[in-house]
């Protein structure tokens, strides 16, 4: 098998995405990881909502499906449990999974549907210009918000967890190292996956993670779960880890939770052995005969 | 007494009265005749027992004729209390048989169904051939020693009251009796006691003398074959192992619970060995998710709903318009709008099926014309959405759903065979490139060479790169609506059914040809000259549909809505067609529809 390179991985389509935004950063790092994964460039396929976040399938150079606002759980659960072979991810934005998809991201989730999903967070909608999102902040100014959102917002990690997730982890996306290393771990991982990606939209919403994603504070004021001795397995601990947050605490970054439980595609398809006669199933029951 | 017979069993969910109607639709069926059953549930799920909104019922016509449709009016009415005979007298005919279950009219029954008299003694029954019989005493008394409770033993008197209605009209009750040894294998105690309530009530009708004579009804001429009852949702069922046999792929059939679809979804969770899935999605629009998924992953994927969950799906089919993907979306209409009367019928989703989404966004829609029809349109559906790689949305209704009449089984070898055209190896390969039918090549996930990106966005032509130019747009609009007209290319020619010249068309759609096809003919058999066509497409139309309007001095629709097949026929010809509407949650009557097009068609019809 020839070997892939991020060249493989990258699309002929012009990547549109304002200059400075955090899903460049996230692009390259998916394109670095996967030729690394072994997994033939054929079998992938990236599965995505509406928003800024979800023009990320047509700039992969594999296959790719740009959906409708929130539903990419219901088509990628499709494609799944008909294709159980493909390595299926989802790209999505806070907006996407959480407003108008929450309740499909609750269920892929709940379900365990073996697929990976990049939940690209900026705490805004940036697609639509700036209004707020369900992960922005109590009191947050925007366009529909001039007073302050009135809001509370969705934790990510807290409402994965609780709906089931296998794998739940968290990165910010320009700790290329970190993400790499997580993106693998899931695209190992049998089950959901769920990734929390801190990304910056410096158009609508510059800087919301830099008092502790920026370099120069990030090693201080973030906790590098694999460096320390957390343990993966335990959903408590998991749960606690996801309500820390700065400046309480140092803000968990890597895998908070993974657990092996049989994945929802493995047990789908009922194909028998044996296939079922048609013509033994059209006369089941009551027949009879006109002579 | 004529040659077509229509009997309601009538009485409490607890009655058993689907199951008394089922034996006698069978016995009927299997003895030669034609029948159509028609249950009525009531809407309530739980309605008090012996209440008016409670009564639960039966409903089976049967003739030495060919039947479409069940007939109007009642012949014999079998009340197992006072609410089952107040609700369904109205529809009984005058001098028809009522078969009245006496132990059932105490008092406290006639004030449950809010009755101030007795109506053996108010003269309510008057005109008719009433025959109250002790039901409960009398199978009490058959069945005494074979060790039930009270309860339970009285719960027979359904088989009691069968054994009478057998007798009436000379039919065996052998099929019941192997029909009871086999539901109740395990309990050798019910089984003795249903039959012995069974044979107590055809011994009693004919040892009593009770009915002056019996009703023998000839066989009907059916083609010959072997045959099964079917209503419209299990043919649906058997339909998706038929594509999956004849596709040799795998069907995902997604859904969500919603009267009166769900038992489609039901039938298809016994299906696992004949490659047919089953996903219980979250919700409408998580079902058209799947489905679309699973039609991009290459599978026949199909979804099943009723109105309010075509709403939901309407983005989705939007998208999968859009991306040109194949998939067949099944709509058992129900009275609307919002929730409506979901057990009632009405086919008021036919503007929302071919024009309810945004953008110009054109698919097929079909409708099946009777229950085993269901079973054939699905499989010219799914040709349809792999030859043209397009959604195809299947309008049937709850009428069609739970309606039974006998199938003539098809023979497998001669289904159409359906052959998805998997792209492989195609050099140069452009998502959007086109075939003779202008449909685009079905590249699934895992072909090798093939990656590609598909989305809502608007693309460009060929390659599919999202392109916003006015003029691409324009022609993306234009094609995809041509690749949809050329699908009433591959329609079977239009068949009208009339003799001669007339100046008056009817024309149907869905399940109400039977009423019409029968009102059709009683007027032809009366020397009027009136044709009738009934169309299964309705987007695109036929190709043939202009001309034949233009023959005909007068066109009528008849619909159960307010004209909405009326409306496309006047804008898409210019023909000043008329509407037989009604919309009152019921089908048809073959009367009314007969008076109705006299009515309207006075000056045209030279009968
Ligand atoms: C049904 C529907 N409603 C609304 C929209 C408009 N819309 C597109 S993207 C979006 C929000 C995007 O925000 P987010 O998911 O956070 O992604 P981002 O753009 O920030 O990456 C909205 C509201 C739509 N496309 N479809
Ligand atoms: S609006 Fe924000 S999220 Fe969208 S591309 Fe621009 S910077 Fe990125």
């Amino acid at each position: 098998m020839t070997t892939l390179t991020r060249k493989d991985f990258s699309s002929d389509q012009e990547v549109r995405w304002c200059p400075g935004c955090g899903d460049y950063a996230i692009l390259a790092t998916m394109q670095r990881t996967l030729p690394a994964l072994g997994i033939p460039k054929e079998n992938i396929v990236f599965v995505s909502g509406i928003g800024c976040a979800a023009r990320f399938p047509y700039y992969m150079n594999t296959y790719g499906f740009h959906t409708i606002h929130g539903r990419a759980p219901t088509i990628a659960t499709g494609l799944k449990i008909t294709r159980p072979e493909l390595s299926v991810w989802i790209a999505t934005g806070d907006g996407d999974a959480l407003s108008i998809g929450a309740n499909h991201l609750l269920h892929v989730l709940r379900r365990n549907v073996d697929v990976k999903i990049l939940l690209f967070n900026n705490e805004i909608y940036g697609l639509t210009k700036g209004q707020y999102s369900p992960t922005s902040e109590k009191g947050k100014i925007t366009k529909t918000s001039p007073a302050g959102s009135r809001d509370n917002p969705i934790n990510p990690l807290a409402f994965a967890l609780t709906a089931g997730a296998t794998f739940v982890a968290r990165c910010i996306d320009t700790d290329a190292k970190n993400l790499q290393a997580v993106i693998t771990a899931a695209a190992q991982h049998k089950g959901a996956a769920i990734i929390e990606i801190l990304q910056n939209c410096n158009i609508f919403n510059d800087g919301a993670f830099a008092e502790f994603a920026d370099k120069a504070v990030r090693n201080e004021r973030v906790r590098y779960l694999q460096d320390t001795d957390h343990d993966t397995t335990n959903f408590d601990a998991a749960y606690l880890l996801s309500q820390h947050a700065y400046p309480e605490h140092a803000v968990p970054m890597g895998i908070l939770y993974q657990a092996e439980t049989p994945t929802y595609d493995a047990t789908f398809s009922s194909q028998s052995e044996k296939s079922g006669d048609l013509k033994d199933l059209l006369r089941k029951g009551y027949v009879w005969e006109i002579k | 007494m004529k040659k077509t017979i229509n009997i309601l069993f009538a009485g409490d969910s607890g009655d058993g009265m689907q199951v008394t109607g089922m034996q006698f639709t069978n016995t009927a069926a299997i003895f030669g005749h034609d029948v159509q059953s028609l249950p009525d549930f009531p809407a309530e799920i739980r309605a008090p027992a012996g209440t008016l909104p409670g009564v639960s019922g039966m409903q089976i016509t049967f003739s030495e004729n060919t039947i479409h449709a069940p007939a109007d009016t009642l012949d014999v009415l079998i009340a197992m209390n006072p609410a089952a005979l107040i609700v369904n007298l109205p529809n009984l005919k005058p001098n028809g048989i009522i078969i009245l279950n006496e132990d059932s009219f105490k008092a406290k029954d006639l004030q449950k169904a809010r009755l101030d008299s007795h109506p053996l003694e108010d003269g309510k029954l008057q005109g008719y051939q009433t025959f109250p019989i002790p039901l409960t005493q009398l199978t009490l008394n058959a069945i005494g020693e074979h060790g039930l409770t009270h309860s339970q033993a009285g719960r027979s008197k359904n088989m009691f009251a069968l054994g009478l209605v057998y007798w009436l009209f000379d039919k065996t009750y052998d099929e019941t009796v192997n029909w009871l040894e086999n539901k109740y294998q395990q309990q050798a105690a019910l089984v003795q006691a249903n039959q012995a309530a069974l044979k107590a009530g055809y011994n009693f009708a004919l040892t009593s003398e009770l009915f002056a004579e019996q009703y023998p009804l000839a066989k009907a001429k059916l083609p010959p074959g072997t045959y099964r009852q079917i209503n419209g949702n299990e043919a649906f069922a058997l339909a998706f192992a038929a594509v999956a046999h004849q596709s040799q792929q795998k069907v995902l059939v997604s859904g969500y619970p919603i009267t009166p679809a769900s038992t489609v979804l039901h039938d298809a969770a016994q299906l696992a060995a004949h490659n047919v899935d089953v996903f219980q999605a979250e919700d409408e629009i998580a079902a058209m998710g799947a489905t679309i998924g699973a039609a991009y992953g290459g599978s026949l994927a199909m979804t099943v709903t009723s109105g309010p969950g075509l709403d939901l799906k309407g983005e989705g089919i939007g998208l999968a318009v859009m991306t040109e993907l194949p998939m067949v979306i099944i709509d058992v209409q129900r009275a609307g709008p919002s929730t409506g009367m979901p057990t009632k019928p009405e086919q008021t989703d036919l503007l929302q099926a071919i024009f309810g989404r945004h953008g110009e966004c054109p698919l097929p829609v079909l409708a099946p014309k009777s229950a085993g029809d269901c079973f054939n349109m699905l499989l010219e559906a799914s040709q349809i959405a792999i030859n043209y790689m397009t959604p195809v949305i299947i309008l049937s209704d709850s009428y069609l759903a739970t309606g039974a009449e006998p199938w003539r089984l098809p023979d497998v070898a001669t289904l159409p065979i359906l052959k998805p055209n998997f792209a492989k190896n195609i050099p140069d390969f452009k998502p959007y490139q086109r075939d003779e039918n202008l449909a685009r090549p079905w590249a699934v996930p895992g072909t090798a060479g093939l990656e590609h990106r598909i989305g809502g966005l608007e693309k460009e032509k060929e390659t599919g790169d999202v392109c916003y130019d006015p003029q691409n747009h324009a022609d993306m609009v234009a094609l995809r609506a041509k690749k949809i007209e050329h699908v009433a290319r591959d329609y079977a020619p239009l068949s009208i059914l009339g003799e001669g010249e007339a100046d008056v068309l009817v024309i149907g759609w869905g399940s109400t040809h039977g009423a019409i096809l029968t009102a059709a003919q009683q007027l032809q058999a009366a020397g009027s000259a009136v044709h009738y066509l009934h169309l299964r497409h309705l987007f695109p139309l036929h190709n043939d549909l202009g001309d034949v309007l233009t023959g005909y001095k007068k066109v009528v629709v008849a619909e159960l809505n307010q004209g909405q097949l009326t409306w496309l026929l006047r804008a898409k010809y210019l023909k000043d067609v008329q509407c037989i509407s009604k919309v009152s949650g019921k089908p048809f009557l073959v009367s009314e529809l007969v008076e109705k097009i006299k009515a309207q068609c006075h000056d045209n019809i030279n009968a």
